[in-house]
Protein backbone atom coordinates (compact mmCIF):
# COMPACT_ATOMS: atom_id res chain seq x y z
CA UNK A 1 0.00 0.00 0.00
CA UNK A 2 1.17 3.58 -1.11
CA UNK A 3 0.55 6.76 1.11
CA UNK A 4 -0.09 9.71 -0.95
CA UNK A 5 1.85 11.99 0.95
CA UNK A 6 -0.84 14.88 0.41
CA UNK A 7 -1.14 18.49 3.55
CA UNK A 8 -4.64 17.39 4.20
CA UNK A 9 -4.74 15.85 7.94
CA UNK A 10 -4.75 12.49 8.71
CA UNK A 11 -7.80 12.59 10.58
CA UNK A 12 -10.23 15.67 10.53
CA UNK A 13 -12.98 16.21 13.16
CA UNK A 14 -15.60 19.02 12.31
CA UNK A 15 -17.60 19.96 14.61
CA UNK A 16 -18.24 16.65 15.94
CA UNK A 17 -21.22 16.02 19.04
CA UNK A 18 -22.50 13.18 20.55
CA UNK A 19 -25.17 12.89 22.73
CA UNK A 20 -26.64 9.42 24.39
CA UNK A 21 -30.40 10.09 25.24
CA UNK A 22 -30.65 13.66 26.39
CA UNK A 23 -26.80 14.04 27.57
CA UNK A 24 -24.72 16.19 25.36
CA UNK A 25 -21.10 14.38 25.77
CA UNK A 26 -19.68 15.88 22.82
CA UNK A 27 -19.62 19.65 21.54
CA UNK A 28 -18.80 20.74 18.56
CA UNK A 29 -15.34 18.88 18.24
CA UNK A 30 -12.47 20.40 15.89
CA UNK A 31 -10.10 18.49 15.70
CA UNK A 32 -6.66 17.87 12.94
CA UNK A 33 -4.57 15.12 13.35
CA UNK A 34 -1.38 15.39 10.76
CA UNK A 35 0.44 12.54 9.11
CA UNK A 36 3.21 11.68 12.12
CA UNK A 37 1.88 13.22 14.70
CA UNK A 38 1.01 12.42 18.21
CA UNK A 39 -1.81 13.44 20.05
CA UNK A 40 -2.62 13.19 23.67
CA UNK A 41 -6.33 13.25 24.26
CA UNK A 42 -6.05 13.87 28.67
CA UNK A 43 -9.02 15.38 31.09
CA UNK A 44 -11.12 14.44 34.05
CA UNK A 45 -12.86 10.85 33.86
CA UNK A 46 -16.51 11.57 32.28
CA UNK A 47 -14.84 14.08 30.01
CA UNK A 48 -16.04 13.30 27.05
CA UNK A 49 -11.95 11.36 25.74
CA UNK A 50 -12.95 8.03 24.97
CA UNK A 51 -16.32 8.71 23.28
CA UNK A 52 -14.45 11.10 20.90
CA UNK A 53 -11.60 8.37 20.70
CA UNK A 54 -13.73 5.97 19.89
CA UNK A 55 -15.86 8.20 17.46
CA UNK A 56 -12.87 8.31 15.36
CA UNK A 57 -13.17 4.63 15.00
CA UNK A 58 -16.95 5.10 14.74
CA UNK A 59 -17.58 2.74 17.01
CA UNK A 60 -19.33 5.37 18.68
CA UNK A 61 -21.73 6.62 15.86
CA UNK A 62 -21.14 10.84 16.17
CA UNK A 63 -24.40 12.66 15.93
CA UNK A 64 -23.50 15.96 14.56
CA UNK A 65 -20.55 17.00 11.92
CA UNK A 66 -18.33 14.88 10.18
CA UNK A 67 -15.20 12.77 10.87
CA UNK A 68 -12.59 11.98 7.91
CA UNK A 69 -10.20 9.62 7.86
CA UNK A 70 -7.58 10.56 5.18
CA UNK A 71 -10.15 12.81 3.15
CA UNK A 72 -13.26 9.96 3.54
CA UNK A 73 -16.29 10.52 5.50
CA UNK A 74 -16.19 8.02 8.09
CA UNK A 75 -19.24 6.10 8.83
CA UNK A 76 -22.24 8.40 7.66
CA UNK A 77 -23.36 9.12 3.92
CA UNK A 78 -22.68 12.48 2.95
CA UNK A 79 -25.37 14.99 3.50
CA UNK A 80 -28.60 15.02 6.14
CA UNK A 81 -30.97 13.17 6.96
CA UNK A 82 -27.95 11.04 8.72
CA UNK A 83 -27.62 7.62 6.44
CA UNK A 84 -25.00 4.96 8.04
CA UNK A 85 -22.85 4.02 4.68
CA UNK A 86 -22.53 0.31 4.19
CA UNK A 87 -21.02 -1.51 6.52
CA UNK A 88 -18.36 -2.53 3.35
CA UNK A 89 -17.46 0.97 3.01
CA UNK A 90 -16.94 1.73 6.69
CA UNK A 91 -14.53 -1.02 6.95
CA UNK A 92 -13.09 0.75 3.99
CA UNK A 93 -12.34 3.77 5.05
CA UNK A 94 -11.23 2.67 8.34
CA UNK A 95 -8.75 0.22 6.69
CA UNK A 96 -6.00 2.65 7.52
CA UNK A 97 -6.83 2.77 11.53
CA UNK A 98 -5.65 0.66 14.31
CA UNK A 99 -7.38 0.52 17.46
CA UNK A 100 -5.92 -0.65 20.81
CA UNK A 101 -8.45 -0.78 23.62
CA UNK A 102 -8.07 -0.54 27.47
CA UNK A 103 -9.16 -3.82 28.28
CA UNK A 104 -6.62 -5.37 25.43
CA UNK A 105 -9.56 -7.08 23.63
CA UNK A 106 -7.60 -10.15 22.32
CA UNK A 107 -9.72 -13.14 21.88
CA UNK A 108 -8.67 -15.34 24.41
CA UNK A 109 -9.36 -19.26 22.51
CA UNK A 110 -7.15 -18.58 19.78
CA UNK A 111 -3.25 -18.34 20.32
CA UNK A 112 -1.07 -14.64 20.45
CA UNK A 113 0.04 -15.45 16.65
CA UNK A 114 -3.70 -16.11 15.96
CA UNK A 115 -4.75 -13.38 16.97
CA UNK A 116 -2.31 -11.05 15.20
CA UNK A 117 -2.54 -12.85 12.21
CA UNK A 118 -6.84 -13.77 11.78
CA UNK A 119 -7.67 -10.39 10.12
CA UNK A 120 -4.61 -10.91 8.09
CA UNK A 121 -5.81 -13.95 7.44
CA UNK A 122 -9.60 -13.50 6.80
CA UNK A 123 -9.50 -10.34 6.12
CA UNK A 124 -6.62 -9.61 3.80
CA UNK A 125 -6.52 -13.26 2.36
CA UNK A 126 -3.23 -13.38 3.04
CA UNK A 127 -1.89 -17.29 3.02
CA UNK A 128 -1.63 -18.52 6.42
CA UNK A 129 1.66 -19.03 5.76
CA UNK A 130 2.84 -15.37 4.62
CA UNK A 131 0.42 -14.36 7.56
CA UNK A 132 2.62 -16.74 9.65
CA UNK A 133 5.60 -14.58 8.99
CA UNK A 134 4.11 -11.25 9.14
CA UNK A 135 2.63 -12.21 12.21
CA UNK A 136 5.76 -13.20 13.89
CA UNK A 137 7.66 -9.91 12.58
CA UNK A 138 4.81 -7.64 14.47
CA UNK A 139 5.42 -9.84 17.21
CA UNK A 140 8.85 -9.24 17.50
CA UNK A 141 8.17 -5.76 17.14
CA UNK A 142 7.00 -5.73 20.57
CA UNK A 143 9.51 -7.96 21.72
CA UNK A 144 6.90 -10.79 21.91
CA UNK A 145 7.50 -13.25 19.47
CA UNK A 146 8.69 -15.93 21.78
CA UNK A 147 5.58 -15.72 22.84
CA UNK A 148 3.43 -16.88 19.73
CA UNK A 149 2.03 -20.17 20.71
CA UNK A 150 1.04 -18.74 24.09
CA UNK A 151 -2.73 -18.14 24.77
CA UNK A 152 -3.87 -14.57 26.31
CA UNK A 153 -4.50 -15.66 29.83
CA UNK A 154 -0.52 -17.43 29.97
CA UNK A 155 0.10 -13.74 29.83
CA UNK A 156 0.80 -10.96 31.73
CA UNK A 157 -1.54 -7.80 31.24
CA UNK A 158 1.13 -5.64 29.46
CA UNK A 159 2.21 -8.50 27.30
CA UNK A 160 -1.62 -8.77 26.48
CA UNK A 161 -1.83 -5.27 25.49
CA UNK A 162 1.75 -5.62 23.82
CA UNK A 163 -0.18 -8.35 21.64
CA UNK A 164 -3.25 -6.03 20.95
CA UNK A 165 -0.74 -3.56 19.84
CA UNK A 166 0.97 -5.91 17.28
CA UNK A 167 -2.27 -7.15 16.20
CA UNK A 168 -3.59 -3.52 15.45
CA UNK A 169 -0.48 -3.05 13.36
CA UNK A 170 -0.29 -5.84 11.03
CA UNK A 171 -3.00 -4.25 9.06
CA UNK A 172 -0.54 -2.12 8.65
CA UNK A 173 -2.58 0.87 9.90
CA UNK A 174 -1.71 4.49 9.13
CA UNK A 175 -3.26 6.16 12.02
CA UNK A 176 -2.90 4.50 15.70
CA UNK A 177 -5.91 4.94 18.17
CA UNK A 178 -5.46 3.99 21.62
CA UNK A 179 -8.22 4.16 24.50
CA UNK A 180 -6.03 4.72 27.57
CA UNK A 181 -3.56 1.93 27.01
CA UNK A 182 -2.49 1.39 30.49
CA UNK A 183 -5.16 2.33 32.67
CA UNK A 184 -6.23 -1.84 33.00
CA UNK A 185 -2.31 -2.38 34.10
CA UNK A 186 -0.81 -2.92 37.26
CA UNK A 187 1.76 -0.06 37.53
CA UNK A 188 4.57 -2.12 36.97
CA UNK A 189 3.73 -3.08 33.57
CA UNK A 190 2.75 0.44 32.24
CA UNK A 191 6.62 0.98 31.05
CA UNK A 192 6.52 -1.45 28.83
CA UNK A 193 3.19 -0.84 26.87
CA UNK A 194 5.00 2.86 26.89
CA UNK A 195 7.69 2.12 25.42
CA UNK A 196 6.51 0.32 22.53
CA UNK A 197 4.25 3.46 21.71
CA UNK A 198 7.14 5.43 21.80
CA UNK A 199 9.06 3.44 19.34
CA UNK A 200 6.23 3.79 17.30
CA UNK A 201 5.87 7.21 17.50
CA UNK A 202 9.55 7.45 16.72
CA UNK A 203 9.02 5.49 13.47
CA UNK A 204 6.56 8.18 12.47
CA UNK A 205 3.32 6.77 13.18
CA UNK A 206 0.30 8.65 13.65
CA UNK A 207 -1.36 8.22 16.78
CA UNK A 208 -4.17 9.56 19.09
CA UNK A 209 -3.75 8.50 23.09
CA UNK A 210 -6.57 9.06 25.75
CA UNK A 211 -4.20 8.68 28.51
CA UNK A 212 -3.76 10.04 32.11
CA UNK A 213 0.02 9.48 31.33
CA UNK A 214 1.10 13.05 31.73
CA UNK A 215 4.49 11.72 31.51
CA UNK A 216 3.99 10.19 28.08
CA UNK A 217 2.25 13.33 26.91
CA UNK A 218 5.02 15.30 27.84
CA UNK A 219 7.42 13.23 26.58
CA UNK A 220 6.10 11.70 23.61
CA UNK A 221 3.02 13.93 21.89
CA UNK A 222 3.32 16.90 19.51
CA UNK A 223 -0.24 18.31 20.56
CA UNK A 224 -2.24 17.26 24.32
CA UNK A 225 -5.88 18.47 24.12
CA UNK A 226 -7.79 18.84 27.52
CA UNK A 227 -11.24 17.81 27.27
CA UNK A 228 -13.61 18.81 29.76
CA UNK A 229 -17.47 18.37 29.68
CA UNK A 230 -17.47 17.52 26.19
CA UNK A 231 -15.60 20.11 24.50
CA UNK A 232 -11.64 21.26 23.97
CA UNK A 233 -10.83 23.49 26.49
CA UNK A 234 -7.67 23.78 25.13
CA UNK A 235 -4.99 22.68 22.94
CA UNK A 236 -1.00 23.07 22.63
CA UNK A 237 2.15 21.53 22.77
CA UNK A 238 2.94 19.45 25.60
CA UNK A 239 5.28 22.68 27.15
CA UNK A 240 2.62 25.08 26.58
CA UNK A 241 -0.24 23.40 27.45
CA UNK A 242 1.26 22.44 30.77
CA UNK A 243 2.11 25.41 31.46
CA UNK A 244 -1.10 27.25 30.66
CA UNK A 245 -2.54 29.15 33.72
CA UNK A 246 -5.29 31.00 32.25
CA UNK A 247 -7.42 27.76 32.21
CA UNK A 248 -8.25 27.17 36.01
CA UNK A 249 -10.67 23.91 35.02
CA UNK A 250 -7.16 22.59 33.06
CA UNK A 251 -4.85 23.80 36.73
CA UNK A 252 -7.13 21.90 38.98
CA UNK A 253 -6.79 18.95 36.69
CA UNK A 254 -3.12 19.29 36.66
CA UNK A 255 -2.65 19.77 40.04
CA UNK A 256 -4.99 16.58 41.15
CA UNK A 257 -2.14 15.11 38.96
CA UNK A 258 1.03 16.96 40.61
CA UNK A 259 -0.52 16.41 44.39
CA UNK A 260 -1.27 12.63 43.57
CA UNK A 261 2.78 11.96 42.68
CA UNK A 262 4.23 14.53 45.35
CA UNK A 263 4.88 12.27 47.77
CA UNK A 264 7.46 11.18 45.78
CA UNK A 265 8.94 14.69 45.97
CA UNK A 266 8.46 14.58 49.77
CA UNK A 267 10.29 11.13 50.46
CA UNK A 268 13.16 12.38 47.85
CA UNK A 269 13.43 15.59 50.29
CA UNK A 270 13.31 13.23 53.18
CA UNK A 271 15.65 10.81 52.29
CA UNK A 272 18.11 13.77 50.99
CA UNK A 273 17.50 15.41 54.47
CA UNK B 1 -45.44 -60.50 39.20
CA UNK B 2 -43.12 -62.79 37.61
CA UNK B 3 -41.09 -61.17 34.91
CA UNK B 4 -41.50 -62.95 31.20
CA UNK B 5 -38.70 -61.95 29.20
CA UNK B 6 -40.28 -64.08 25.94
CA UNK B 7 -42.39 -61.01 26.33
CA UNK B 8 -39.79 -58.84 24.84
CA UNK B 9 -37.51 -61.70 23.53
CA UNK B 10 -40.64 -62.74 21.16
CA UNK B 11 -41.32 -59.37 19.98
CA UNK B 12 -37.36 -58.21 19.45
CA UNK B 13 -37.85 -57.09 15.50
CA UNK B 14 -40.76 -54.95 16.22
CA UNK B 15 -39.16 -53.34 19.61
CA UNK B 16 -35.85 -52.81 17.74
CA UNK B 17 -37.64 -50.68 14.88
CA UNK B 18 -39.76 -48.82 17.43
CA UNK B 19 -35.95 -48.03 19.03
CA UNK B 20 -34.68 -46.81 15.56
CA UNK B 21 -37.49 -44.78 14.89
CA UNK B 22 -37.43 -43.11 18.16
CA UNK B 23 -33.69 -42.80 17.17
CA UNK B 24 -34.48 -40.86 14.04
CA UNK B 25 -36.81 -38.66 15.40
CA UNK B 26 -34.88 -37.55 18.03
CA UNK B 27 -31.39 -37.16 16.27
CA UNK B 28 -33.64 -35.51 13.37
CA UNK B 29 -35.57 -33.42 15.87
CA UNK B 30 -32.43 -31.99 17.65
CA UNK B 31 -30.44 -31.46 14.75
CA UNK B 32 -33.67 -29.17 13.02
CA UNK B 33 -33.64 -27.66 16.49
CA UNK B 34 -30.60 -26.72 16.69
CA UNK B 35 -30.04 -25.69 13.44
CA UNK B 36 -33.74 -23.30 13.41
CA UNK B 37 -32.13 -22.35 16.83
CA UNK B 38 -29.07 -20.88 16.27
CA UNK B 39 -30.41 -18.98 13.24
CA UNK B 40 -33.22 -17.77 15.57
CA UNK B 41 -30.51 -16.36 17.88
CA UNK B 42 -27.91 -14.85 15.44
CA UNK B 43 -31.23 -13.22 13.76
CA UNK B 44 -32.23 -11.56 17.15
CA UNK B 45 -28.20 -10.67 17.76
CA UNK B 46 -28.09 -8.76 14.76
CA UNK B 47 -31.38 -8.05 13.22
CA UNK B 48 -33.69 -5.15 13.39
CA UNK B 49 -36.32 -4.69 15.78
CA UNK B 50 -39.18 -5.35 14.24
CA UNK B 51 -37.28 -9.08 13.11
CA UNK B 52 -36.59 -9.37 17.12
CA UNK B 53 -39.82 -8.83 18.16
CA UNK B 54 -41.15 -11.19 15.34
CA UNK B 55 -39.12 -13.84 16.85
CA UNK B 56 -39.83 -13.26 20.28
CA UNK B 57 -43.11 -13.68 19.68
CA UNK B 58 -42.76 -17.07 18.26
CA UNK B 59 -40.42 -17.89 21.55
CA UNK B 60 -43.38 -17.33 23.67
CA UNK B 61 -45.90 -19.09 21.76
CA UNK B 62 -44.05 -22.45 21.73
CA UNK B 63 -43.11 -21.86 25.14
CA UNK B 64 -46.37 -21.17 26.44
CA UNK B 65 -48.03 -23.89 24.91
CA UNK B 66 -48.03 -27.43 25.35
CA UNK B 67 -45.89 -30.06 23.21
CA UNK B 68 -48.88 -31.91 22.71
CA UNK B 69 -51.20 -29.67 21.36
CA UNK B 70 -48.17 -28.19 19.13
CA UNK B 71 -48.09 -31.91 17.69
CA UNK B 72 -51.92 -31.92 17.68
CA UNK B 73 -52.43 -28.72 15.40
CA UNK B 74 -49.36 -30.12 12.97
CA UNK B 75 -50.27 -33.40 12.70
CA UNK B 76 -54.72 -33.32 12.51
CA UNK B 77 -54.97 -29.41 12.34
CA UNK B 78 -52.48 -29.17 9.79
CA UNK B 79 -54.82 -30.40 6.55
CA UNK B 80 -57.11 -27.54 7.48
CA UNK B 81 -54.44 -25.12 6.80
CA UNK B 82 -53.52 -27.37 3.65
CA UNK B 83 -50.67 -29.11 5.15
CA UNK B 84 -50.64 -33.06 5.00
CA UNK B 85 -47.96 -34.32 6.65
CA UNK B 86 -46.63 -38.21 6.92
CA UNK B 87 -47.16 -38.19 10.82
CA UNK B 88 -43.36 -39.18 10.96
CA UNK B 89 -42.34 -35.73 9.00
CA UNK B 90 -44.87 -33.72 11.41
CA UNK B 91 -43.28 -35.43 14.25
CA UNK B 92 -39.75 -34.74 13.55
CA UNK B 93 -40.43 -31.17 12.48
CA UNK B 94 -43.07 -30.31 15.76
CA UNK B 95 -39.95 -31.60 17.65
CA UNK B 96 -37.26 -29.57 15.89
CA UNK B 97 -40.16 -26.20 16.19
CA UNK B 98 -40.47 -27.44 19.93
CA UNK B 99 -36.77 -28.00 20.51
CA UNK B 100 -35.87 -24.40 18.92
CA UNK B 101 -36.48 -22.07 21.17
CA UNK B 102 -34.87 -23.60 24.00
CA UNK B 103 -31.99 -24.29 21.77
CA UNK B 104 -32.32 -20.42 20.69
CA UNK B 105 -32.45 -19.45 24.20
CA UNK B 106 -29.35 -21.25 24.89
CA UNK B 107 -27.39 -19.81 21.88
CA UNK B 108 -29.08 -16.08 22.96
CA UNK B 109 -27.48 -15.94 26.77
CA UNK B 110 -23.93 -17.98 24.86
CA UNK B 111 -23.86 -14.92 22.58
CA UNK B 112 -24.40 -12.22 25.11
CA UNK B 113 -21.72 -14.06 27.42
CA UNK B 114 -19.15 -13.28 24.74
CA UNK B 115 -17.61 -9.29 26.12
CA UNK B 116 -18.69 -6.86 23.40
CA UNK B 117 -14.65 -5.92 23.35
CA UNK B 118 -13.53 -8.69 21.64
CA UNK B 119 -16.43 -7.87 18.92
CA UNK B 120 -15.34 -4.21 18.30
CA UNK B 121 -11.56 -5.10 18.46
CA UNK B 122 -12.79 -7.52 15.24
CA UNK B 123 -15.28 -4.86 13.48
CA UNK B 124 -12.08 -2.63 13.72
CA UNK B 125 -9.89 -4.85 11.89
CA UNK B 126 -12.24 -5.58 9.34
CA UNK B 127 -13.92 -8.92 10.41
CA UNK B 128 -17.33 -9.43 8.74
CA UNK B 129 -20.44 -10.39 11.52
CA UNK B 130 -20.63 -14.04 10.18
CA UNK B 131 -16.32 -14.43 10.58
CA UNK B 132 -17.19 -12.84 13.76
CA UNK B 133 -20.11 -15.25 14.71
CA UNK B 134 -18.21 -18.43 13.19
CA UNK B 135 -14.20 -17.33 14.51
CA UNK B 136 -14.86 -15.32 17.64
CA UNK B 137 -18.26 -16.17 19.48
CA UNK B 138 -19.70 -20.04 18.84
CA UNK B 139 -15.92 -21.44 19.46
CA UNK B 140 -15.81 -19.41 22.80
CA UNK B 141 -19.56 -20.02 23.75
CA UNK B 142 -19.84 -23.53 23.02
CA UNK B 143 -17.96 -24.09 25.76
CA UNK B 144 -19.87 -22.44 28.27
CA UNK B 145 -23.52 -23.64 26.81
CA UNK B 146 -22.45 -27.21 26.13
CA UNK B 147 -24.16 -28.39 30.09
CA UNK B 148 -27.39 -27.01 29.03
CA UNK B 149 -27.22 -28.36 25.72
CA UNK B 150 -26.91 -31.59 26.40
CA UNK B 151 -29.59 -31.10 28.84
CA UNK B 152 -31.81 -30.49 26.33
CA UNK B 153 -30.90 -33.13 24.19
CA UNK B 154 -31.72 -35.05 26.41
CA UNK B 155 -35.43 -33.63 27.67
CA UNK B 156 -35.82 -33.73 23.72
CA UNK B 157 -35.27 -37.81 23.82
CA UNK B 158 -37.74 -37.87 26.58
CA UNK B 159 -40.39 -35.91 24.40
CA UNK B 160 -40.20 -38.12 21.59
CA UNK B 161 -42.35 -40.70 23.93
CA UNK B 162 -45.39 -38.09 23.30
CA UNK B 163 -45.16 -38.91 19.35
CA UNK B 164 -46.84 -42.00 19.56
CA UNK B 165 -50.18 -40.02 20.30
CA UNK B 166 -49.72 -39.18 16.45
CA UNK B 167 -49.43 -42.73 15.59
CA UNK B 168 -45.49 -42.92 14.84
CA UNK B 169 -44.11 -46.53 15.49
CA UNK B 170 -41.54 -45.39 18.31
CA UNK B 171 -40.56 -47.44 20.92
CA UNK B 172 -43.17 -46.27 23.47
CA UNK B 173 -46.28 -46.84 20.75
CA UNK B 174 -44.63 -50.19 20.27
CA UNK B 175 -43.80 -51.13 23.82
CA UNK B 176 -47.14 -49.62 25.01
CA UNK B 177 -48.56 -51.77 21.86
CA UNK B 178 -47.12 -55.01 23.26
CA UNK B 179 -48.34 -54.42 27.20
CA UNK B 180 -52.44 -53.83 25.93
CA UNK B 181 -51.93 -57.26 23.60
CA UNK B 182 -50.57 -59.33 26.47
CA UNK B 183 -51.90 -57.63 29.40
CA UNK B 184 -48.41 -57.10 31.13
CA UNK B 185 -48.48 -54.03 31.02
CA UNK B 186 -46.23 -53.06 33.95
CA UNK B 187 -43.42 -55.19 32.74
CA UNK B 188 -43.62 -53.62 29.24
CA UNK B 189 -43.23 -49.89 30.62
CA UNK B 190 -40.34 -50.92 32.95
CA UNK B 191 -38.20 -51.97 30.04
CA UNK B 192 -39.67 -48.63 28.29
CA UNK B 193 -38.30 -47.18 30.92
CA UNK B 194 -34.25 -48.50 30.90
CA UNK B 195 -34.53 -47.96 27.19
CA UNK B 196 -35.05 -44.51 27.58
CA UNK B 197 -32.42 -44.67 30.99
CA UNK B 198 -29.99 -45.95 28.86
CA UNK B 199 -30.43 -43.69 26.10
CA UNK B 200 -30.14 -40.51 28.53
CA UNK B 201 -27.17 -42.02 30.34
CA UNK B 202 -25.01 -42.47 27.22
CA UNK B 203 -25.83 -39.11 25.87
CA UNK B 204 -25.01 -37.70 29.14
CA UNK B 205 -21.54 -39.36 28.88
CA UNK B 206 -21.00 -38.13 25.52
CA UNK B 207 -21.90 -34.81 26.94
CA UNK B 208 -19.30 -35.11 29.69
CA UNK B 209 -16.75 -36.39 27.45
CA UNK B 210 -17.07 -33.33 25.34
CA UNK B 211 -16.96 -31.15 28.67
CA UNK B 212 -13.65 -32.63 29.59
CA UNK B 213 -12.49 -32.25 25.94
CA UNK B 214 -13.64 -28.52 26.74
CA UNK B 215 -12.16 -28.68 29.96
CA UNK B 216 -8.48 -29.69 28.74
CA UNK B 217 -9.26 -26.64 26.03
CA UNK B 218 -9.71 -23.78 28.92
CA UNK B 219 -7.27 -25.57 31.53
CA UNK B 220 -4.42 -24.86 27.96
CA UNK B 221 -6.15 -21.06 28.69
CA UNK B 222 -5.46 -20.31 32.62
CA UNK B 223 -2.22 -22.53 33.05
Amino acid sequence: MTVTKTHRPALALRGVGKRFGSNQVLHNIDLEVQSSEVVCLIGPSGSGKSTLLRSMAFLEEYDDGEVFIEGQLLGWEPGLPRKRTSRAHLNKVRSTIGMVFQQFNLWPHMSVLGNVTEALIRVRRIASGEARQRGLAMLEKVGLAHKADAYPAQLSGGQQQRVAIARALAMEPHIMLFDEPTSALDPELVGEVLHVMKQLAADGMTMVVVTHEMGFAAQVADTVVFLDQGQIVARGSPQKLFHMTQHPRLQQFLQNYLDRNAFWQDMKEEATA
Amino acid sequence: MIFDPTLITERLGDISNGLLVTLETWFAGVAMGAAIGLLIAVLQVFGGAWLRALLRLYIELIRATPFLVQLFLLYYGGPSFGLELEATTAGILGLGIYGSVYFAEIFRTGFESIPKGQLEAADCLGITRLQCIWRIQLPQMLVLILPALVNLVTILCKETAVLSIITIPELTMVMTGIGSETFAFVETLLVLCVAYLVLIELSSRLGLFLERRVGRFLQRQST
